[in-house]
């Protein structure tokens, strides 16, 4: 496996350098596979254990909604909620983990400008059941630990997009590029020798014939 | 750095509640729905998007090709009728994708 080439001293020496420069970058990038890795390892671990804690937590929020809903009538609940007190304005900051841009959230809570004390809750409380009141704030606790979840997983996502490349271009130079220029050198190394050596028993021959001759 | 908006697409029972927390609540039934709403808020100005598991199942691809962007996130929830499972699925996914083997969940399984 090796690439066609004239077997000469110059094509000799520029595939040397190609060869110490295939080597030199396939050490960086082995090194950088080595570190997104390790980066990514921390925040997937991280990833996990949100995302259980958050689906078990919103499983529990779903439940406790769906029985405020099952005690009020859903004309009297959709009035309820129609009006947030709230809107959530997000930021979006770029993060930057071995060269790989994740986003990083930053939201904050706006009143929607109705003048009131900030209270999560749109309504009234005569006409709406208890439970209501508890899944809005188990909902709104669990809020900035879904932005958490939300910025970490799509940290993982693009981590893991990044080694994918990282790694096949590790390969690439490794299993591809780094033995061709190998045996190229080889084959060039060789062919130059055996010029060498058929010059000398040339040379030899020569002698000789000339060395009978004069006799 | 600009404003985004933060999206919730799901079932009626699941996202109600979120709307009372001020994030923007889509709700649709149907994956075609769901595939029309999705595609809308990416091209709109939204930063995260939420989504129940339950209609993300017929939306992977589109969501996979998503994952891959920088903005917006998608992120999966359960819905009113708990987990399916799927959001792990994904994480599970990407330490193969990244590491070649599963190392995080080997214990478990």
């Amino acid at each position: 496996m090796e690439i066609r080439v004239n077997p000469t001293r110059m094509e000799l020496n520029r595939l040397k350098k190609r060869l110490k420069m295939a080597q030199r970058g396939h050490k960086l990038l082995k090194d950088k596979r080595d570190e997104l890795i390790r980066q990514f390892l921390i925040l997937v671990r991280k990833n996990k254990d949100l995302r259980e804690h958050i689906e078990k937590e919103l499983s529990d929020a779903f439940s406790k909604f769906l029985l405020a809903r099952a005690v009020m009538p859903a004309e009297s609940l959709e009035e309820a909620l129609m009006y947030p007190t709230k809107k959530l304005s997000l930021e979006i900051s770029k993060k930057n983990i071995m060269s790989v841009y994740a986003p990083k959230f930053e939201w904050a809570e706006e009143d929607s400008g109705r003048g009131e004390e900030s209270s999560i809750y749109p309504y009234g409380f005569v006409e709406t059941s208890a439970e209501l009141d508890i899944s809005i704030e188990t909902l709104s606790d669990i809020l900035p630990r879904l932005m958490e979840l939300a910025e970490v997983e799509k940290a993982v996502q693009l981590l893991a997009e990044e080694i994918e490349k990282t790694r096949r271009r590790v390969n690439a130079l490794e299993y591809v590029l780094l033995p061709k220029l190998e045996d190229t050198i080889k084959y060039i190394t060789m062919k130059l020798e055996e010029n060498e050596r058929g010059a000398l028993t040339r040379l030899m021959k020569i002698k000789d014939v000339v060395r009978a001759k004069m006799q | 750095m600009s404003t985004y908006k933060i999206a919730v697409i799901g079932d009626k029972d699941s996202i109600l509640g979120f709307k009372t927390i001020g994030v923007d609540t889509f709700s649709v039934t149907s994956s075609e729905a769901a595939l029309q709403t999705l595609k809308r808020l990416v091209s709109d100005d939204y930063g995260v998007i939420f989504i129940t598991e339950e209609l993300a199942r017929d939306l992977q691809d589109i969501i996979a090709e998503l994952n891959k962007r920088y903005l917006p996130a998608v992120v999966l929830i359960p819905n009113s009728k708990g987990t399916l499972g799927i959001g792990i699925q994904q994480i599970k996914k990407n330490v193969e994708k990244a590491i070649g083997a599963d190392i995080l969940f080997r214990k478990e399984g």
